[in-house]
């Protein structure tokens, strides 16, 4: 069989896997872009613990295989009592991991705000949190969004290691096709076109949005 | 309004204010003069608390801001700042950077808030730049928005560090006339300029600054005409 035929005849295989996949993609991306805004935020606390645990977490997370971590909560938390379903166990290594690198991409763009926004706000009655809120962060995450993008296109592909602890991903039903075709190329072809896809359109994207946010920098 | 008494401030082992006491009554105009480095700057924005003095006391209407238990947010309502930088909101149109505080600070609504606005724009002239966003304007124009930011709060006082030394020289005069306009409208001003002429013009009070320390204060004609210590005649000698 080539490849256009592998693709239509298991096309439900497929469809299954990438709903798995885009699903621990997207929960990935948003639990992480929020936890690691929180990282980022503790990193520059004025308490040194809440630094120290900040910097902890994401030095931990970026030093370790994500894989060893997906086995950790998959296999080592259930020592303690904590068990989760494969997706589960997923969907906390995906999040966990990519706010480790959100957070330290959001601590560039944080700090990358000329410190005179602040005062300016500050000057104006603003607290510390209004501040970054309706100043600091909007500027910041522009500034960072092509880093943001390839955290999230990263995020997308790496995902596929949940297929070693049984999720039905994309990776996971190529190679259920292998076992009953004996095909070891083609499913693996298909998916990889079907990653590639996902990855191109959402830096496209990104793109886009990334051109509207600069409609205010004009001159 | 604004008393100071003993204000100190240091950077690490660098003194840059050694004792400064100064009273600003309402309604006042005060200049502040010196050199690069006389710690004018430093001194003004010690006022709201910018910077924390490390020693000393202010109070602004009959209330410690020095204190620890102060909330100085609730103080810096009712002081505007200009800033050098014009430091407007790049991601936020001309009506939004002057509504923000407003609307989140005061609690203003919506419509009120932008009533406001307008009338501002109105007075510094840019009415017809209300949805610009701050890189479409000029120099000249960023500082008039900044003014009509910090006014929009209804401050009792308003602060400006060296409002117009950023800007090109034909752009200077746009901003001075809104200052002008400002304090003949009986707005109490703390101004740290270079822009003498104006000083002398607008000022009710003249501080020459050196060292972190008022050398020599008076009215216009006093420290301008017959500048009493050697200091402020020097640097007279070298900047008129």
């Amino acid at each position: 069989m080539n490849v256009f035929d592998i693709a239509y005849e298991y096309r439900n295989f497929f469809l299954s896997g990438l709903k798995y996949t885009l699903l621990l993609a997207v929960l990935g991306v948003f639990f992480g872009f929020v936890l690691g805004i929180i990282v980022s935020l503790l990193r520059m606390s004025k308490l040194w613990i809440l630094r120290f645990i900040a910097t902890a977490w994401v030095e931990f997370l970026r030093g370790t295989p994500m894989l060893v971590q997906l086995f950790l909560i998959h296999y080592g938390l259930p020592e303690f009592g904590l068990e989760f379903t494969p997706i589960q166990s997923g969907a906390i290594t995906l999040t966990i991991n990519s706010s480790a690198y959100l957070a330290e991409i959001f601590r560039a763009g944080i700090q990358g705000v000329d410190r005179g926004q602040v005062e300016a706000a500050r000057s104006l009655g603003m607290r510390q949190g209004m501040t970054m809120r309706y100043i600091v962060l909007p500027q910041a995450i522009k500034n960072v969004l092509p880093a943001i993008g390839n955290e999230f296109i990263t995020i997308i592909k790496e995902s596929s290691i949940v297929s070693m602890i049984g999720v039905a991903d994309l990776l996971f039903e190529a190679r259920s096709v292998t076992t009953i075709t004996y095909e070891g190329l083609n499913p693996l072809i298909v998916i990889a076109v079907m990653y590639f896809v996902l990855t191109f359109t959402l830096s496209k994207v990104l793109g886009i949005l990334e051109r509207r946010l600069n409609t205010d920098d004009r001159r | 309004m604004i008393a100071v008494n003993n204000l100190h401030k240091s950077f690490g082992k660098l003194d840059i204010l050694k004792g400064i006491d100064l009273q600003i009554h309402k309604g006042e105009v005060v200049v502040v003069i010196g050199p690069s480095g006389s710690g004018k700057s430093t001194f003004l924005r010690c006022l709201n608390l910018l910077e924390q003095p490390t020693g000393g006391e202010i109070t602004f209407e009959g209330e410690s801001i020095t204190g620890k238990k102060h909330d100085i947010n609730v103080t810096r309502e009712k002081m505007g700042m200009v800033f050098q930088q014009f430091n407007l909101f790049p991601h936020k149109t001309v009506l939004q950077n002057i509504m923000l505080a407003p609307l989140k600070v005061k609690k203003q609504q919506a419509s009120e808030a932008e009533k406001i606005a307008l009338e501002l724009l109105q007075t510094v002239g840019l009415a017809d730049k209300r949805d610009a966003y701050p890189a479409q304007l000029s120099g000249g124009q960023k500082q008039r928005i900044a003014i009509a930011r910090a006014l929009a709060m209804q401050p009792h006082v308003m602060l400006f560090d060296e409002p117009t030394s950023a800007l090109d020289p034909e752009m200077v005069g746009e901003v001075l006339e809104v200052m002008k306009k400002l304090a003949e409208d009986g707005m109490t001003m703390v101004i740290v300029t270079h822009e003498m002429g104006f000083a002398r013009e607008v000022g009710d009070r003249i501080l020459f600054m050196d060292g972190g320390v008022i050398v020599e204060q008076g009215d216009p004609s006093q420290v301008f005409g017959n500048p009493q210590h050697a200091r402020t005649k020097d640097f007279l000698s070298k900047v008129l």
